[in-house]
């Protein structure tokens, strides 16, 4: 039984010179019980369609055509009766727990006034009605939490506040916009148990918007994709996972890093140009190529780093411990993964190991010189100049005032001063190209490239002093997944060819899978076990690598 | 303090009484250990103690500073909100233009050009002074008598002007910033009313910053007042303070500066402590994010 039904639907963001399509023409239908996942890249519309269901769309953007269809009830009849339909009868999760709720008003008082919009009832009856969805979300002690705040709450118990507030006045549309996407894995799965289980047990129609095929794949029955406004193509999850009809979804199909087994390369349908790969070339004549012997060129030994709340009273009981006692080496050439879910202390030991923290105590050895213990800066230098980072965020981590060319060139004039503006020039050419953007690139500041650009410039901005050791901060989780997968490829080339030893940090299992000769898995920062990359994936030791391997979203779960 | 008469031996003995003679750290210490006491010494050209001067001379200047902090916060955040939800409109427009004056104008200029309107020109309002005073004991208030609060409105009005025109700035940013805010738009889309969603999620949410600029203004109002203090001859502790630069007398300079440091530190203490009430984020400490 068809219950929510879009017809036509476009919305139009009218801009002064022209008009975007962020959505065009778009028909869906979604039965109770029965989730449907709307999947698709940054920029494919698929958020403003959810949003646009409850006519929720920023100005200067609007629904311009269509119409959305609860049962027999036109929603958009007129943009004023929508809003009595909000919350009452179409409830919304949004992506990030963290700024979904009012900092400043209890979560019973957030309950309490959604409920009272909506439903006739007192104080009372609200309050028990408040605790009692609480307790169905899995918030225990639910009486005494009804009144903290919500930053008193983890991010995955504030996702469950976010659906108790969604499901409150009982509606019979959810839309959830990415709700597990700024969560652990763990933490993802258990929202979206809860997701399904709710589905079930209330008999809802069910929206999940998402850009992860892994949880389309474990959590939807039916999935809608998207492309630049339009609906390329619906139907049943598993036909489209395993047989997509169309170009598109297969190239997006095929981009996800599998789970099940080790590729060499991601197949990337649209838009790859074979002669390309003879550029990555260019840099190798300037390029200091060492040659791999099979040694450690990495050393660490009981790093350990604590973060003080108090600067006077130190080792205090408030002193977190983010690295406890981790050793491990990496090998020349190699490329060492390390996984972990937030606040395992990952991103900590890469900033040790390029010396942006201190250690609190252990040793860093990066080519038999133990680095930790460097005093001068001019003896500092010389380890930088070796060790390159790359970061997470590629619209923070390039400087929006500076031409690309001269990102590129600080690096290179700070460890050689003498270097001539032609060379300099050309050298900078030549690392564009390595990265397969065009030498136009140069002139042109960061604001104009998109966030995969970006990721190339800070590539080639790391690639400038020559390093050996490249230490890659989840440099793909801001990406989409085609994109991320046309970077991966990149690094894996530029390592092939340069002989690159790669520290590659990441809470994504599959792609650490597809990059990652041995594999670490940090826990609370401490080290729970150190494997090969398929010794780690078939046959795990440590429970809690198992129990990270368990509740990865699979894609592949779609066979069975 | 001394005259043309004065001869050289009586201006030796009071060189030595009031301690000029000594060594400058002698004289640094001693007016630190005095100033802890309350004791800033006698005025060189009042002759009186400064201690005495200042209490007399404070309740001018408090009211004085109350009322405007209170026009400025009141009317600020008023237009703020107003000018942050309807950004578009005649109305906004108009307020943003005036208060662009509101900045760029020095506070003496207004002053004068109140005074020409008001007292000269419409006659209405007395153009300086503070009017009849009733004398409770430990504290001399304008606000009991007609004369008293017609005399305030100007000096309070042109002293909050500044302050508010900065408020409504910073209250429109923060509205405009707040209301596209994910917990805003969750709000909304929960249905909740969009009166709740300006004043009491949007609104509460702004004023936190507000109080903090808020603190620090109302030092930075004391400090104006010596300007409008003076447009206005109102006798205050900033009209005490121009009056002693003129006449050199570093008691009463000194013991307004002490005072003033001191009103600052108490008033940004007071703000942190009511962020206390106001933030949740602060009031909770050590079992955050547990569950």
């Amino acid at each position: 039984m068809t219950f929510l039904k879009i017809n036509n639907l476009s919305v139009d963001y009218e801009m002064r010179k022209e008009t975007v399509y962020a959505a065009k023409n778009v028909n869906i239908e979604v039965n109770k019980g029965e989730i449907l996942g709307l999947v698709g890249e940054s920029g494919s519309g698929k958020s403003t369609v959810g949003n646009a269901i409850i006519n929720l769309i920023d100005d200067p953007g609007k629904v311009s055509s269509g119409s959305v269809f609860l049962g027999d009830l036109n929603i958009h009849e007129n943009s004023e009766s929508i809003i009595k339909y909000r919350g009452n009868k179409i409830g919304l999760i949004f992506q990030d727990p963290q700024t979904s709720l009012n900092p400043i008003l209890t979560v019973g008082e957030q309950l309490i006034e959604t409920i009272q919009t909506h439903l006739k009832s007192s104080k009372e009856e609200a309050k028990n009605k408040s605790i009692k969805l609480l307790q169905e979300v899995g918030i225990k002690d639910a009486e005494k939490r009804f009144n903290n705040y919500p930053h008193q709450f983890s991010g995955g118990m504030r996702q469950r506040v976010v659906i108790s507030l969604a499901l409150c006045c009982e509606p019979e549309l959810l839309i959830a916009d990415e709700p597990t996407t700024a969560l652990d894995v763990s933490i993802q799965s258990q929202i979206l148990e809860l997701i399904k289980k709710l589905t079930k047990e209330r008999n809802l129609a069910v929206i999940l918007i998402t850009h992860d095929m892994g949880v389309i794949a474990e959590t939807t029955d039916r999935v809608a994709v998207m492309k630049s406004g339009n609906l390329v193509e619906i139907g049943e999850t598993k036909k489209i996972l395993t047989n997509p009809k169309e170009n598109y979804t297969k190239s997006l199909v095929s981009s996800v890093p599998p789970t099940n087994k080790k590729i060499s390369r991601f197949i990337i349908v649209e838009k790859e140009d074979k002669n390309k790969k003879e550029n990555n070339i260019k840099i190798l004549n300037r390029w200091e190529k060492k040659e791999i012997i099979n040694q450690d060129l990495v050393q660490i030994k009981n790093l350990n780093k604590s973060f003080d709340d108090n600067f006077f009273t130190e080792n205090s009981k408030n002193s977190v411990m983010a690295v406890n006692d981790v050793s491990f080496n990496i090998k020349e050439g190699e490329s060492f993964g390390l996984v972990g879910e937030s606040g395992s202390g990952k991103s900590t030991i890469a900033k040790m190991i390029v010396s942006l923290f201190k250690p609190t105590s252990g040793d860093i050895f990066f080519d038999k010189v133990c680095i930790t213990k460097i005093k001068q800066r001019s003896e500092l230098m010389k380890f930088r100049k070796q060790i390159q980072m790359i970061f997470q965020d590629p619209y923070s981590s390039l400087n929006g005032r500076l031409k690309v060319k001269d990102i590129i060139a600080e690096p290179i004039t700070l460890h050689n001063p003498s270097i001539t503006n032609i060379d300099l020039n050309n050298y900078i050419y030549d690392l564009l190209e390595s990265v397969e953007l065009t030498q136009k690139s140069a002139d042109r500041y960061p604001h104009e490239f998109s966030g995969g650009q970006r990721q190339r410039i800070s590539i080639a901005r790391a690639l400038a002093t020559q390093p050996r050791l490249l230490v890659c901060d989840e440099p793909t989780s801001a990406l989409d997944v085609s994109i991320q997968a046309q970077i991966l490829n990149l690094l894996k080339d530029l390592q092939e060819q340069l002989n690159l030893t790669i520290l590659f940090i990441s809470h994504d299992l599959p792609v650490v899978r597809q990059m990652c000769d041995r594999i670490g898995v940090l826990k609370d920062g401490k080290l729970c076990e150190i494997s090969e990359t398929e010794d780690l994936f078939l046959k795990p030791t440590h429970e809690y690598t198992r129990e990270l391997l368990r509740l990865m979203p699979k894609i592949e779960s779609i066979y069975n | 303090m001394v005259g043309e008469e004065t001869s050289d031996e009586e201006r030796a003995e009071l060189r030595d009484t009031l301690g000029l003679m000594d060594p400058i750290h002698v004289q640094f210490s001693r007016f630190i250990v005095n100033a802890s006491k309350g004791e800033f010494g006698i005025s060189y050209q009042l002759r009186r103690p400064v201690s005495e001067l200042i209490v007399e001379r404070l309740p001018a200047t408090i009211e004085l500073v109350v009322i405007s902090a209170l026009i400025a916060l009141i009317t600020g955040t008023l237009l703020g909100v107003y000018t942050g939800i309807n950004r578009k409109g005649f109305l906004s427009d108009f307020v943003l233009a005036i208060s662009l004056l509101g900045v760029s104008l020095p506070t003496f200029v207004i002053g004068i050009l109140f005074i020409y309107l008001f007292a000269v020109i419409l006659g209405i309002l007395p153009s300086f002074g503070r009017g009849e005073v009733v004398d409770l004991g430990f504290w001399t208030t304008g606000f009991l008598t007609v004369s008293g609060l017609k005399a305030i409105i100007l000096p309070s009005v042109t002293l909050s002007l500044f302050q508010m025109t900065y408020i409504i700035r910073l209250v429109r940013a923060e509205m405009m910033e707040i209301l596209q805010t994910d917990y805003i738009k969750f709000a909304r889309a929960r249905g909740i009313s969009e009166n709740s969603i300006k004043y009491k999620h949007a609104l509460k949410n702004g004023l936190i910053p507000v109080i903090t600029i808020a603190g620090i203004n109302i030092g930075t109002l004391i400090a104006f007042s010596i300007i409008t203090e003076t447009v206005f001859q109102w006798p205050g502790m900033g009209f005490l303070f121009i009056q002693a630069v003129q006449f050199v007398d570093i008691p009463i300079m000194s013991a307004y500066l002490v005072f003033i440091a001191f009103v600052f530190v108490m008033i940004n203490f007071i703000v942190d402590i009511l962020y206390y009430f106001i933030d949740p984020r602060i009031r909770v400490k050590g079992d955050t994010a547990s569950g």
